[in-house]
């Protein structure tokens, strides 16, 4: 994308006044979304991003500037802002040779989204509607869309490192609305792997479709949720959120360093239920949030946070790691270029026990049992969290029995890993979009079937 | 450079691209250029501070009713040859769809756009110092304003200067300019497990606007007052809806108030036209052309004037926010309602919604309040309600009311009801009309009973 001469040069620029550190982090990504809606397909759009941000570390102040001109003297102007930003003042010159550092792709990609005709990617969308609308007259509304993202990133910075990647994502939505007498309801159903047009070898649209619009039709159906501390059974794949709300944000090292979360200075300690191993790993192959580097230019890792219920560690990106005098966990994202990366998840789950699930739904008297959920918020200072269900079933007797109404449950953090009490031998994951200060980044999270001894459900239901 | 010549190369490049369109077809540019700076600082010191100009160009083609859409984040002239190129390959995919159109003249003739000055050339010259001292300022205030405050968890400033420039192939052009300028700060009360969070900020069109004063008072006040909060037993209770939640549930309803979603199938209010779907106190308005509202704007993002628009009369559903589509395919016509940045055709919303003040103070309000939850704050807002089926189930903490007063704070509930009771169940709407960054006002809010769910 742009010659290591000139990021050389840049990077000196960068350093001219003065700072610890300095970094351009280039990025060309080309996009593809086909909208089908309301029977027709609505519209193919293509969008083009490609810039560079360049920052300069100086003390603990970031300078940050960014630029849509790669050209050298595009990347020098950027260079001098952000040195401006940093206050660099006292005159150091220094030289920075830079050394390509090899990327380990977590897995290869099939078929770039760029040699597919775009005559394809509407296909996929006529063949939802179709099958979404043939699955109940009840079904009353469709919408559908396919997204493709091809992003090269490119990092070097001032300790030498000069890493590329080429990132490809796919995702396919399909959202119905159901009408009965009990009014309106919906059903989405969203996958996304980061992977090319190789994404429907795995899914088919047509099924996808019907978990849409069986998702609506059963909510037809559904009474008002119970209100009140429920035990809950979270179905696997379904439940990854409550951890990522749980305890996945408290543990990123830029809030634990702003004592901005309930995990700090908790390292080596039970935080959680010995059923609860918990890990991060961008490595996880065609994950919705796998890479080989993070937007720092770090190699992708799994790293344990929670293993058998004691906190083994953070996750970090470079600022912070810096600080501590240690390695970065590749953990360092941002959403584009035009943004200061922070320390973000990729994809967070918990490991499998040995639970068959459905001795965990057997042995729950009264409960909740969460088929499919939609997102979530944490205050990470308090440790409170909310997620939203919106596929839920009541468990009586250790059967499944009635639908529920959409909910929003309720918890603390540091309570609720305590109170993890059983879990299963399968796995499965979810793929989301993760929001921290303004940015998002795609994300997944991931766990057998688990159950809650005790949740806050925020119903209706007396 | 000054504003106005900005502006105006903007529209020179929208213009350059819709005079491209050949026969039987039509083009819409749509171009923004920003300038933004934010600061953060943390522990007294500057953490980050960022500079950044940012172009981006929007195209979209219409040709046999067929729509197809690129957009690019610079205005290169190859970039944009390019974009043009990729959005007319792509409406040969669209399916055709006899209301799809750009606006016309006449769809610009219908009303005159409103004179608004949103735009303040001063804070273009604000020098980034006075930026930072200001949000080091909010940082050591907020710190400084109760003895029980252990921290700041975040103190930030942020501006923007926005241009953006639309013309279509029909002859319709126009500019729009604003800039905006906030501070916020997030206090840390109490310790360990007794940790409080508490949010205040200042915003305005530009820096001198800003009352650091109040936005770390805020952030302390909040804070403080929620110390010792526990999760209170699940009951039914009035609740008195804080301005900045209010400002949020305005939003949602927004979005169920679009044409596009009424259309569509997809929003509680589908067939309820004419009907009463709220108390009678409740009258809400679209008003763009107010100058003090955040999302003010002369024209919306297809180059149509802005206007007022009455949604609810007085517990009445008396229309839909409507773009050019969506005006056409209704038979209402466009009511000014484009919204879009530049990586999506335009789509509707509310700018700036608010309900019609009614006449008691907030203090006045909870005065008159007796065994009632004072909600400060929700969370899951876009997880928890559903604009379709109109469930509404939400994180929540804030304080009970009890005798008149403030008393015990609360944390862990829920609050659920549905959206078209709570409407229905509007008791007051307070005096305190306040406009809030984020497309609505904030004013205090009663509403009947909800549940409560805690222990």
């Amino acid at each position: 994308m742009i010659e290591a001469d000139v990021l050389e040069r840049t990077l000196a620029a960068a350093l001219r006044g003065g700072g610890d550190f300095a970094e351009v982090f280039a990025e060309d990504r080309r996009a593809t979304t086909a909208r089908l809606d309301d029977g027709r397909v609505e519209e193919l759009v293509s969008g083009r991003e490609r810039g560079a941000g360049i920052r300069v570390v100086r003390g603990e102040t970031t300078g940050y500037a960014h630029t849509a001109d790669l050209s050298e003297r595009g990347l020098l102007a950027a260079a001098d802002a952000a040195a401006a930003a940093a206050r660099g003042g006292d005159g150091q010159t220094r030289v920075v040779a830079l050394e390509r550092r090899p990327t380990q792709p977590p897995h290869d990609v099939l078929v770039m989204p760029e040699t597919v005709d775009k005559a394809r990617k509407v296909e996929v969308l006529e063949r939802a509607d179709a099958a979404a609308r043939s699955r109940s007259g009840s079904i009353r509304q469709v919408s559908a869309a396919y997204a493709d993202s091809h992003r090269r990133i490119l990092v070097a910075n001032s300790d030498g490192v000069l890493a590329e990647d080429d990132q490809v994502r796919t995702r396919f939505m399909v959202q119905c609305v159901a009408a009965g007498d009990t009014g309106m309801q919906t059903g989405l159903e969203a996958p996304g792997r980061t992977i090319g047009f190789e994404l429907f070898d795995d899914i088919d649209p047509e099924s996808v479709a019907h978990t849409a619009a069986d998702r609506a039709l059963a909510m037809l159906q559904a009474r008002p949720a119970p209100s009140g501390k429920l035990p809950v059974v979270l179905k696997r794949g379904a439940g990854g959120v409550l951890f990522h709300e749980a305890c996945g944000h408290g543990l990123e090292a830029d809030l634990v360093a702003r004592d901005a979360s309930v995990f700090r200075g908790r390292r080596g300690e039970q935080v959680a239920s010995p059923l609860v191993t918990l890990v991060d790993d961008g490595t996880f192959a065609r994950e919705w949030g796998a890479y080989a580097i993070d937007d720092e230019g770090a190699a992708a890792r799994r790293n344990v946070l929670i293993e058998n219920g004691v906190l083994t560690d953070y996750m970090w990106d470079l600022v912070r790691a810096r600080k501590e005098g240690r390695a970065s966990s590749g953990n360092g994202r941002r959403e584009t270029y035009q943004h200061l990366p922070m320390v973000r998840m990729t994809n967070t789950y918990l490991l499998e026990g040995d639970e068959d699930p459905d001795d965990i739904i057997g042995r729950t008297a009264h409960g909740l049992y969460c088929v499919a959920l939609g997102g979530g918020q944490v205050n990470t200072a308090t440790g409170d969290f909310v997620f939203g269900v919106t596929e839920a079933y009541l468990i009586e007797n250790g059967e499944i029995t009635e639908p529920v109404r959409a909910a929003q449950l309720i918890g603390n953090g540091p309570e609720v890993l305590r109170r993890v009490d059983a879990v299963g031998s399968d796995f499965d994951t979810w793929a989301g979009t993760c929001g921290k200060d303004g940015q998002g980044v795609p994300v997944s999270s991931g766990q057998p079937t688990l159950r809650v001894a005790e949740l806050t459900v925020g119903g209706t239901a007396q | 450079m000054s504003g106005v010549t900005r502006a105006d190369a903007l529209l020179e490049v929208a213009r350059g691209i819709a005079c491209r369109a050949g026969a039987g077809e039509q083009i819409e540019a749509y171009v923004a250029h920003s300038v933004d700076t934010e600061v953060k600082v943390f522990g007294g010191e500057v953490e980050s501070l960022s500079v950044a100009e940012v172009d981006g160009v929007g195209v979209r083609v219409l040709v046999d009713g067929r729509q197809g859409y690129a957009w690019a984040g610079s205005l290169e002239p190859d970039v944009v040859a390019d974009t043009l190129a990729e959005a007319r390959d792509n409406a040969a995919f669209g399916a055709p769809d006899e209301w799809q159109a750009l606006a016309t003249p006449d769809d610009v003739a219908a009303v005159a756009a409103p004179d608004l000055d949103l735009f303040r050339d001063d804070l273009l010259t604000v020098p980034t110092d006075d930026k930072v001292t200001l949000t080091l300022e909010l940082e050591r205030a907020t710190r400084a304003g109760d003895p029980r405050v252990r921290g700041v968890e975040a103190a930030s400033y942020g501006d923007a200067a926005i241009e953006t420039a639309v013309a279509n192939s029909l002859g319709v052009e126009a500019v729009t300019r604003r800039t905006t300028s906030s501070c916020a700060s997030v206090a840390l009360a109490g310790d360990g497990a007794a940790t409080q969070t508490g949010y205040g900020f200042s915003a305005g069109r530009t820096f001198a606007d800003l009352d650091l004063e109040v936005a770390a008072r805020d952030a302390v006040e909040r804070a403080v007052r929620m110390l010792g909060a526990t999760q209170p037993k699940s009951e039914r209770l009035p609740v008195i809806l804080d301005p900045l939640v209010t400002r949020s549930l305005l939003a949602i309803l927004g979005s169920a108030l679009s044409g596009e979603s009424v259309l569509k199938g997809r929003s509680m209010f589908v067939d309820r036209a004419g009907e009463v779907v709220a108390a009678p106190g409740v009258t809400l308005v679209d008003d763009p052309t107010v100058a003090d509202a955040f999302g003010a704007s002369t024209h919306d993002s297809e180059g149509v004037p802005t206007r007022r628009t009455v949604l609810v009369d007085a517990g009445v559903l008396r229309g839909f926010l409507h773009n050019v589509y969506t005006g056409r395919r209704s038979g209402s016509g466009t009511t000014g309602s484009a919204v879009r940045g530049v990586k999506s055709t335009p789509g509707v919303g509310a700018r700036a919604l608010a309900l019609t003040p009614g006449t008691r103070t907030p203090d006045e309000i909870v005065a008159g309040a007796d065994r009632t939850l004072y909600v400060q704050s929700v969370s899951g807002l876009h997880s928890g309600t559903n604009p379709v089926s109109g469930d509404f189930s939400v994180g929540a903490e804030g304080l009970m009311v009890r005798g008149g007063a403030l008393a015990e704070p609360v944390r862990e509930v829920t609050i659920a009801s549905t959206l078209p009771r709570m409407l229905q169940e509007v008791a007051e709407v307070g005096s305190d009309l306040t406009w809030l960054p984020g497309g609505a006002a904030g004013m205090t809010v009663v509403l009947g009973e909800m549940t409560l769910s805690g222990s």
